[in-house]
């Protein structure tokens, strides 16, 4: 009988709760000043929030703001909580469910994307082999010698995990990743 | 955790000493709205629908109660004033948190008394059994829910709070209203008045009719005594010659805060100072001093305890040299009565630390800051003695000595629910007088 999410323009009329465990993308907004990345972090670990993946860069240099984005997980009511009090820190200026949102536009998800580094060291057919499926990846190679390859590649992270998975028996000896960074589709703005 | 050895120094501001010799113009805070806080814009204004709803809910209760809180006093004195109109209009029963009281009238028709941990039978157990509850700026807090998991286990639920991280957090509701108190509350009385609603009358007898059985089980009783001021009459005597005056109450932390809230009836908001859930001893004193600064006409007195008042009792000295007189009633039970309370209860009597042998002797005390020490130790000296301390234009210590083995009922024990409380008749007397054995004694 609760019903819930309080962003909605009416909340009577929204469905049960649910209690399933969902993955969410968080985008803030937020002064870019000392500490602040402590405090939302802070936040998270102080409440046994999960982080699955954390990104931020300054966004608007004049207005000296960055951009955080978080994916996250929890059922609906904790990711719920978690926007809430991420709003009710002082640096932080906005904090939008682009998860939500998306489904609102009846859209699946947000866009997202990952960049990551992976390094790969063989011979022989392994070596072949990791250059034949970089390929299919459409990852680029931007270092080399005869022993290694660094491919550079871009993309949803569930693609970035594939790839790093397929290495592993080539090679694989490290892995460097950017995080989500992620916005709505579509002509509107934050 | 490790740090480098030597000493840990903890400071909240620092302001370098070019900083602090520099000189500039002072620029006050600007009423500009564009120059306000760039990233705190709370929603005041309620979402109509919602509102709408809200009163037709009410109107269909058949059990409904009003649960407030500070959220009420602090959107101001028209958000008050809204409220009672509402319990006018609707007819509905009313409890409040320790922050909310005097939000509605003590002597209020409609009143259920304080809720929660030491709040009143009737008040939990309409809480419990309501169908629909209207949370009112408040925030669910543990000493109100008791065990969560059987909290009010049949009713929906409507809250109305600024802040909405409140939402869900521990208490999962039915209808959330995010908005300021007093806005939301505007539209509600409107609604209602102009849909006509009605509360149901019928369903509205037989649950007054409940709730004044719930209150027929006095719950707030105790013993009198004829020769040991009992801290529960203190309070009373305290209220029934200071109730015509301006009066402003503080407290510290501790059962003298509870018995405050039980025994003081507060009938206007923002007459009451209490540190709430922060459970800040030390906060009585300053926050008196504070009050008495802004109110020079009133009459402000901190109900202390004797171990609280020690915490901030350099701050006699402020008053005295701003001539600001304060009253400080410390209900002396030699005892952190509170922590004595919880050993006793859930520690199987084994005091640890919580008995003061060695108290100041108070009247000296208030002497040698340039105030004025009373004290009292029978019931029959205690209205001259408090009649004598209103008078006096000083500040004052005023050591009322009381029962030093009283406890806080009613009282619902941490991790039970509302419809488990511990009343102060099943609360076995002699228990709680023997509590301490010769051999205890000496051990505390
Ligand atoms: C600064 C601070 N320290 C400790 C506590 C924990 N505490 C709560 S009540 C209490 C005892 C208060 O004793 P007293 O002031 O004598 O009041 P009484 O309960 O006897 O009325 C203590 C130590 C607290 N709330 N605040």
């Amino acid at each position: 009988m609760n019903a819930q999410n309080v962003d909605a323009p009416s909340a009577y009329f929204l469905a049960e709760v649910s209690n399933e465990i969902e993955t969410h993308t968080l985008s803030l907004l937020v002064d870019n000043e000392p500490g602040v990345l402590a405090r939302v972090i802070g936040l998270f670990s102080g409440r046994g929030y999960n982080i699955d993946s954390l990104t931020v860069s300054e966004t608007e240099h004049e207005k000296h703001l960055s951009r955080i984005t978080i994916v996250t997980t929890g059922t609906p009511m904790i990711i719920e909580q978690i926007r809430h009090q991420l709003d009710r820190l002082v640096p932080v200026h906005r904090v939008t469910d682009l998860t939500v949102r998306a489904r609102r536009a009846n859209q699946d998800k947000p866009l997202e994307r990952e960049l990551a580094l992976i390094k790969v060291v063989g011979d022989g057919d392994k070596r072949l082999e990791a250059l034949r499926l970089g390929d299919a990846f459409r990852a680029t190679v931007i270092d080399a010698t005869t022993d290694h390859f660094v491919f550079e590649i871009t993309g949803r992270t569930s693609k970035i995990e594939q790839f790093i998975a397929i290495m592993k028996p080539l090679g694989l000896v490290e892995v460097s990743r950017t995080g989500v960074a992620a916005v709505q589709r579509g002509p509107e703005g934050l | 955790m490790s740090r480098p050895p030597g000493a840990l120094v903890l400071s909240l501001f620092d302001i370098p000493k070019d900083v602090q010799f520099a000189t500039g113009t002072y620029q006050g805070p600007t009423p500009n709205p564009a120059a306000a806080h760039k990233s705190y814009r709370p929603q005041v204004k309620g979402d109509a629908a919602s509102i709408r709803k809200a009163a037709e809910m009410m109107a269909a209760a058949k059990r409904p109660v009003l649960y407030t809180g500070g959220g009420v006093i602090n959107s101001g004195p028209q958000a008050c004033q809204l409220l009672r109109e509402l319990v006018q209009l609707t007819g509905f029963p009313i409890t409040s948190t320790l922050m909310g009281l005097g939000a509605y009238p003590a002597s209020g028709e409609n009143w259920l008394g304080m809720l929660g941990m030491h709040g009143t039978y009737e008040a939990n157990m309409a809480m419990h059994d309501c169908d629909l509850m209207v949370c009112i700026g408040a925030r669910f807090d543990d000493r109100i829910t008791g065990r969560t998991d059987a909290f009010s286990p049949n009713s929906r639920k409507i809250h109305i709070d600024i802040d909405p991280s409140s939402i869900n957090k521990t208490i999962n509701v039915d209808l959330p209203i995010i908005g300021d108190v007093g806005h939301v509350l505007e539209d509600l009385v409107r609604i209602w008045r102009s849909s006509s609603l009605k509360s149901g009358e019928a369903a509205a007898k037989s649950w007054h009719a409940q709730i004044d059985a719930w209150r027929a089980r006095n719950s707030l009783a105790y013993k009198p005594n004829q020769d040991i001021i009992m801290p529960q009459y203190a309070v009373q005597r305290l209220y029934e010659l200071t109730k015509h005056r301006k009066t402003y109450i503080s407290t510290e932390v501790g059962q003298h805060q509870m018995w405050a809230a039980q025994f003081y009836g507060f009938e206007e908001p923002n007459r009451w100072l209490t540190s709430g859930g922060l459970g800040t001893m030390g906060y009585g004193l300053p926050a008196a001093i504070g009050a008495q600064a802004a109110h020079r006409d009133a009459l402000c007195i901190d109900i202390a305890g004797d171990a609280s008042i020690l915490m901030n009792i350099q701050e006699m000295s402020t008053a005295v040299q701003f001539g600001l007189p304060v009253k400080v009633f410390i209900l002396n039970n030699q005892y952190m009565g509170m922590v004595r309370q919880w050993q006793q209860l859930l520690h199987g009597n084994r005091l640890s630390h919580s008995y003061t042998d060695s108290l100041p002797d108070f009247v000296k005390l208030a002497d040698a800051y340039g105030g004025v020490g009373l004290r009292v130790d029978k019931p029959h000296d205690l209205d001259d003695a408090i009649e004598e301390m209103i008078a006096v234009d000083k500040p004052v210590l005023f050591d009322c000595r009381v029962a030093n083995l009283a406890n806080c009922f009613p009282m619902i024990p941490s991790g039970k629910a509302h419809n488990e409380m511990l009343l102060p008749d099943e609360a076995n007397d002699e228990a709680v007088a023997n509590a301490i054995s010769a051999e205890g004694k000496s051990l505390v």
